[in-house]
């Protein structure tokens, strides 16, 4: 099918953006990548009567190293994060889960805000951001406003930006000293939405016990699915399998509320999680390891 | 509210000026409006890479870009690949010769992942070649000439260096 018609405007400026976003309210939709947009108006899901293109907008389309931090802009494409050396340094999970959403031709076009601000529960971005402790900065024509990741997703489809907001700047901070990482998932294809995955942390003090974990899944409720419980069950010990074990059985059984799908029933994205908890911990656990030698 | 917009864009090395209406696809504008019928349609929801064009050299799927996105950009498009029939890219001539098609609808989408990926891989392995093409369906060939026809066509561009 085709989309229906609509007005295109295609900015410069932020400050344009807020403009046109303020003169046609709820009618306007912002177009980053297109490459969630654009199947769904093709498809007449949605039919905007306006379109504001941020593809213009140079202003959104940094990636930059600060003293602690990297800001990435929320127009910078998912290919770009891909092969950005900073990222790889400073927050190597992030560079490690990339190459897993998608294929090259979507992520050349694809960007972080866009896929952020989709909030599918499925896409690997949203359960990045809340992982890594992300700061999201938001604009609209009156001002702006940081909100932490955690406090940004707010259900299937949905953040907690309001309709006049646009998502400018996303913040990373480094990956703290002595941090392994691990991300993983399964998919029925390369390049499909996952069946299930896993975003994860371990931080280890010096005396090998670990500091902080961060266990977040994707597919495995409204969105981003953090299991809190599960990572206190680790912090605060020196880890071995039975902790892995129960952490793994606790998250996947007790804290993911999975839906199931045509690809997998609830009972298998569940052994899933519970597998790839596993997995992941082991290598987050090795990494973290080999940097207190 | 047919709303038509202005675009100037160099498909192939020709640049174009036209006008269009904003809803109009770049892959509808590729074949419609410069009779361009190489890039093939399937899906129009970006999963079966029929549609895949070079948008300033990356692959892209040119069923999620509208034209009037195209401004000012440059686009290479199936056709921009051999300067004529009896001097076909070594790409190319690796699928005629590995028989990398049957049908050939997903082919121009297949060629147009290829060229960016033989690029930045000159030398890829069997599963990045398989890993690669997973962007791409075909209904005919069960993959292996089109990965046969890939691992020739990187011999090839070696030689030609
Ligand atoms: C075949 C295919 C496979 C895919 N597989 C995966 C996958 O495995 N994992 C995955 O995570 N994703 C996948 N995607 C989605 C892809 O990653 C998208 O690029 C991404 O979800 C949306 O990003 P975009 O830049 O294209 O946003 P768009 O499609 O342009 O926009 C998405 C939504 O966000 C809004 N928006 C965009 N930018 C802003 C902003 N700065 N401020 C406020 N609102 C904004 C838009 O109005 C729109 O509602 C796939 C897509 C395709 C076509
Ligand atoms: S027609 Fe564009 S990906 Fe299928
Ligand atoms: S050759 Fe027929 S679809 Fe690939």
């Amino acid at each position: 099918m085709k989309p229906a018609p609509f007005e295109y405007h295609a900015p410069n400026t932020i400050e344009e953006v807020l403009d046109l976003k303020y003169q046609h309210g709820d009618e306007a939709k912002f177009l980053a990548g297109g490459q969630s947009l654009v199947p769904a108006m093709n498809f007449r899901i949605v039919q905007p009567s306006v379109l504001i293109d941020l593809n213009r907008v140079d202003e959104l389309s940094f990636i930059k190293e600060e003293k602690n931090v990297i800001r990435v802009g929320s127009m910078a494409r998912e290919r770009h994060l891909e092969f950005n050396d900073s990222i790889k340094k400073h927050t190597p999970l992030l560079h490690e889960a990339v190459p897993f959403i998608a294929h090259p031709q979507i992520r050349n076009r694809g960007t972080i805000g866009g896929s952020i601000v989709n909030a599918d529960p499925a896409a690997e971005l949203p359960v990045l951001m809340l992982a890594l402790s992300a700061r999201l900065k938001a604009k609209n024509k009156s001002g702006e406003r940081w909100l932490d990741a955690k406090d940004f997703f707010a259900g299937m489809f949905t953040t907690a930006l309001t309709p006049d907001e646009v998502l400018v700047e996303i913040e990373l901070p480094f990956a703290e000293k002595n941090t392994g990482w691990s991300f993983m998932e399964v998919a029925p294809r390369s390049g499909d939405y996952a069946m299930m995955g896993v975003a994860t942390l371990v931080t280890l003090d010096n005396n090998k016990k670990c500091k902080q974990v961060k266990l977040v899944y994707l597919n495995a409720g409204d969105g981003p699915v953090e299991a809190i419980e599960a990572e206190k069950l680790l912090e605060g010990n020196i880890v071995n399998d039975e902790l892995i074990n129960s952490a793994a059985s606790h998250a996947s059984e007790k804290e993911i509320t999975p839906f199931g799908n045509i690809h997998a029933s609830v009972d298998f994205q569940r052994h899933l999680a519970n597998s790839l908890t596993k997995q992941t911990l082991k290598q987050a656990l090795q990494r973290a390891e080999e940097t207190l030698v | 509210m047919t709303q038509k917009i202005s675009v100037t864009l160099t498909v192939n090395g020709t640049e174009y000026k036209k006008e269009v209406e904003s809803r109009m696809l770049l892959s509808d504008f590729l074949r419609h409006e410069l009779g361009l019928t190489g890039t093939h349609v399937g899906c129009e929801h970006g999963v079966c890479g029929a549609c895949t064009i070079l948008f300033d050299g990356e692959s892209a799927r040119s069923c999620l870009t509208f034209a009037v996105q195209a401004d000012g950009h440059e686009i290479t498009t199936v056709e921009g690949l051999a300067k004529n029939k009896d001097n076909l890219h070594p790409l190319q001539q690796s699928f005629w010769e590995a028989h990398g098609l049957q049908c050939g609808y997903c082919t121009p989408g297949i060629l147009m992942s290829m060229i960016p990926f033989l690029k930045q891989n000159p030398n890829p392995t069997e599963d990045e070649i398989r890993h690669a093409l997973s962007g791409n369906l075909c209904r005919c060939t069960g993959y292996q000439h089109i990965v046969d026809a890939v691992k020739l066509a990187s011999e090839k561009m070696k030689v030609s260096k």
